[in-house]
């Protein structure tokens, strides 16, 4: 699958991936710079969240309802970026808000890799009956628009904070079992596999060991593609009324409460928006940058 | 020849799995009657209606009915308004039709020659212009890019109405905010695509042919590289299909993807699970054609599938 050239290539920077990480810093983009901030920063965010907030994001304030953002007219300090319709601060849901979001994709794009990997690897090993029916499987969930099963599966199911994680760890699953079963056929049949079988040592070691680390770059992208669409697949959710609803709140839920007050309050809706927006951005920039320094055949 | 029934039979049991899955998911969260009626309700009319919508009989008779059932096209009755449920679906199926098409025209019309020029002045100005685009393009999620543009072209500049389905005015705001991720998406794969033939040896050999740029890229690079593009332009229909419901309800654009919001807060269980199966129909075939095309286009698909089936 790849050029018998670029092995060794890919398996000295994932040895060291420190020294990698460092003499790329050096030649790094400003856009990436940029989006490795603002990742920084969410994570920032999804760590400490509630205890960044300035209000408590719930706490209603009926005699300072719907203030403007800084630098409109009307703003105050004491709202930096407003308040909407039952007073409450908007800086402080943008936090919780953006804490629930940012929490819910890391696990669901976390729980979806496991689950991809596993089988990606099962099926490579294991070969004829459990390939055939994982990969039934993966073209099960591929026939399947899965924002629309979630959204069916939700709508049953009623609002469920175990239903809605199940749902967003299924998501994407298919892509990374998909390739690391590609991976692993075509890892296995080169020099470096075949000599630590020739050595004595049994499947899980070999997998573990030696497959997995050199088959990580392309899992890694896989990652960075996937959690931009589950990040889009929560908000979206939630956006709808389904996912996460009031009292709690996150990216999505904001968006579709602003989305009611386009007219008179803009910034509502605008600000969680842009929030998703240059998250997904950043991500993706990340993403582009780290293909092509993972894997330079790409490229040309 | 092995490779046609072998395509078939896979997407006849992907087609069995998804309409098993709808039964399994839609039956087992409960009975449908309990939560379909109001609380107070006496046991002997919910009796009648568990008879009416045949969910007195066993699961497995259930099942067994339900396939029959689809089978003769026979989708159940709409448990709200005792419409065919199929009727339903169907009546909204132009709406969204025409909403997926313009939005996939956009995305092809703007994606591919993008893709093109991007490839062939690699690393220029114009390849990092487009492919910058291309990244804000995917990035932007589809309900907030139609926020901003009900906010600047119906509630500023008031050129253009921003929900409803009446004239051609109405289509153009939904069909640009469910297409630009498509296009963003399919620019970056015609230029990938692009860039690897236009490496090949066969190019080369062209151009000391003597065979003129144009000529080569129209002649020799453009049906190779439209292999992987329509491959992915086949798995990515059932995206746009997931889209396209965020995008109707952003716009109250009056198609199937409103249809299936409005059921599921309605919990219209017959209307859902018709839907749900039909969007696996379209995927389906859609993919099967994708499949078709790709051999058609590659014949070592053809030759190379049917023999690596065993």
């Amino acid at each position: 699958m790849t050029a018998e050239a670029n092995i060794p290539a890919r398996s000295r920077t994932i040895s060291r991936p420190f020294v990698w990480m460092l003499s790329g810093l050096r030649r790094m983009p400003l856009l990436v710079t940029l989006s490795i901030a603002f990742l920084t920063l969410m994570l920032v965010v999804t760590v400490f969240g509630r205890f960044l907030q300035p209000y408590a994001f719930e706490q209603i304030d009926l005699l300072a309802r719907m203030k403007p953002p800084a630098p409109l007219e009307g703003f105050t300090w004491t709202h930096p970026l407003g308040t909407d319709k039952l007073g409450r601060d908007l800086l402080s849901r943008l936090i919780v808000g953006a804490q629930t979001s940012m929490a819910l994709t890391l696990l669901g794009t976390v729980v979806g890799a496991i689950i991809g990997i596993t089988l990606g690897f099962v099926a490579a090993h294991k070969g004829r009956w459990w390939d055939e029916a994982i990969m039934a499987a993966v073209d099960f969930q591929a026939a399947m628009p899965w924002f629309i099963v979630a959204l069916a599966v939700l709508a049953f199911m009623g609002n469920s904070m175990i239903v809605f994680l199940m749902l967003m760890g299924l998501y994407g699953w298919e892509g990374y079992a998909r390739i690391t079963r590609g991976l692993v056929l075509s890892a296995r049949e080169q020099g470096y596999a075949l000599a630590v079988h020739g050595l004595g040592a049994t499947p899980r070691w070999i997998y573990l060991r030696h497959v997995l680390p050199n088959i990580a770059g392309p899992l890694l992208v896989q990652l960075t593609i996937n959690f931009p669409s589950t990040i889009l697949f929560e908000t979206s959710l939630s956006f709808l009324g389904l996912g996460i609803r009031p009292p709690m709140t996150s990216l999505g839920q904001m968006l579709g409460e602003g989305r009611d007050y386009l007219i008179s309050a803009w910034w509502l809706a605008v600000v969680p928006g842009t929030v998703i927006f240059l998250t997904t951005l950043s991500m993706s920039i990340l993403g582009d940058w780290l293909r092509a320094r993972l894997d330079p055949s790409l490229e040309n | 020849m092995t490779w046609l029934p072998v395509r078939l039979a896979r997407a006849a049991l992907t087609m069995w799995l998804v309409v098993t899955f709808v039964f399994v998911v839609l039956r087992l969260t409960g009975d449908p009657a309990a939560i379909l009626l109001p609380d107070d309700i006496d046991a002997q009319t919910l009796a009648f209606y568990r008879e009416k919508w045949g969910l007195a009989d066993p699961l497995w008779q259930q099942y067994l009915k339900y396939w029959a059932g689809l089978l003769h096209g026979d989708f159940g009755i709409s448990f709200r308004n005792d419409m065919d449920a199929f009727a339903l679906v169907w009546e909204r199926v132009p709406k969204t039709a025409l909403l997926g098409g313009t939005a996939l025209g956009i995305a092809l019309f703007i994606g591919i020659p993008a893709g093109i020029l991007a490839a062939i002045w690699k690393d220029s100005w114009i390849d990092r212009t487009i492919m910058t685009s291309a990244v804000f393009g995917f990035s932007m999620p589809n309900f907030f890019l139609g926020i901003l543009l009900i906010l600047a072209f119906s509630l500023r500049l008031r050129w253009l109405p921003s929900s409803g389905s009446g004239t051609w005015a109405h289509l153009v705001l939904p069909a640009i905010t469910l297409g630009t991720g498509f296009a963003a998406q399919i620019a970056r794969y015609s230029r990938s695509s692009m860039i690897e033939v236009l490496s090949r040896a066969y190019m080369r050999t062209a151009s000391s042919k003597g065979t003129g740029p144009v000529r080569r890229v129209a002649l020799h690079a453009i049906p190779n590289a439209a292999v992987p593009v329509v491959t992915v332009l086949g798995i990515q229909v059932g995206q746009l299909l997931g889209w396209a419901v965020v995008t109707e309800t952003v716009f109250a654009w009056p198609g199937i993807g409103r249809l299936l919001t409005h059921s599921v807060a309605l919990r219209d269980l017959a209307v859902v699970q018709c839907i749900m199966i039909l969007l696996a129909l379209t995927m389906v075939t859609s993919n099967m054609i994708v499949d078709i095309l790709y051999g058609w286009l590659d014949p070592r698909v053809r030759v190379g599938a049917g023999t690596a089936q065993k």
